[in-house]
């Protein structure tokens, strides 16, 4: 068996995509849908350098990336420094305990 | 060879940071996919990014989940999930063969395509607008991080803050008098 990468960098991201979302539906904590959202932007990543290297534009495909990796990370902070204030505020982490804006 | 066993551990260590059990190992776990992402980014070419994603990916962003957790507390929810477990599988399921059937013309590879420029070229050249917004993008962390922080400071703390410095102005001033005097 003797798949080209791109296969195999498009079938990683693919799955990644499938474990992300999957988590995003299923976790409750807020820190791990954090880590979720962290895989998600990964699958992104694998797929832009699938593409890149299919059509020889690793150079657009890298300036892509690093685009991604700068977004997913002040995401990453806000989103954590959310959580930290929220575990302060109410107690607890869980998504589903959060009832202060339920109707 | 080598890019089928990082993709096979890195969805291994992105399957177990979902399912682990404590905040901790789930960074931990999300580190080691990051660091096989990076293997795979290099193998296949893209070396620079490659770099940037081993040390922010699996270094800063680690560090930060591992602040927060020791901030927040490590937390163990049980309990009804909102979306019962076989329909988020099928969900994920469904969504990812969709992109796959979607994207698949999009990765066929073009025989003579012409060379890519270089990374840096490609970024101060071709791309300068991405470099602008990347920047942007760093200071609205940074401000909205401190804002948070800021709002973050309860009444006790800002009645402490104001206490001190209420009692370092009183104890300037004799000073300050003793001085003039």
């Amino acid at each position: 068996m003797n798949l080209p990468p791109v296969a195999i960098a498009w079938f990683g991201a693919m799955i990644l995509f499938g474990v992300g979302l999957y988590g995003l539906l299923v976790v409750r904590n807020l820190i791990k849908l954090v880590v979720a959202l962290q895989i998600l932007a990964k699958a992104a990543m694998l797929a832009f350098v699938a593409a890149g290297y299919a059509q020889q534009q690793m150079g657009l495909a890298q300036s892509m990336i690093a685009l991604i990796i700068v977004a997913d990370t002040v995401v990453a902070v806000i989103a954590l420094a959310l959580a930290v204030q929220v575990r302060r505020r109410y107690g607890t982490l869980d998504v589903r305990q959060l009832t202060a804006l339920r109707g | 060879m080598a890019e089928l066993v990082c993709v096979l551990v890195a969805i291994i260590c992105a399957v177990q940071a979902i399912r682990a059990e404590r905040l901790l190992h789930s960074a931990l776990w999300l580190a080691g996919a990051s660091a096989f992402i990076a293997m795979i980014f290099y193998s296949m070419g893209a070396r620079e990014v490659a770099i940037i994603e081993l040390s922010v990916g699996a270094g800063l962003v680690t560090i930060l989940f591992v602040f927060a957790i020791s901030v927040a507390g490590d937390e163990h929810n049980v309990g009804r999930l909102a979306v019962p477990r076989a329909l988020a599988a099928l969900l994920a399921g469904l969504c990812a063969i969709g992109l796959l059937w979607f994207a698949s013309g999009v990765v066929s590879i073009v025989p003579n395509a012409p060379q890519s420029t270089g990374l840096t070229q490609m970024l101060w050249r071709d791309r300068a607008l991405d470099t602008l917004v990347q920047v942007a993008l760093v200071y609205t962390g940074v401000i909205g991080l401190l804002g948070l922080l800021q709002a973050g400071r309860t009444e006790v703390d800002v009645h402490h803050t104001e206490q001190s410095e209420i009692q370092s102005q009183h104890d300037a001033t004799p000073q300050a008098e003793r001085m003039h005097g």
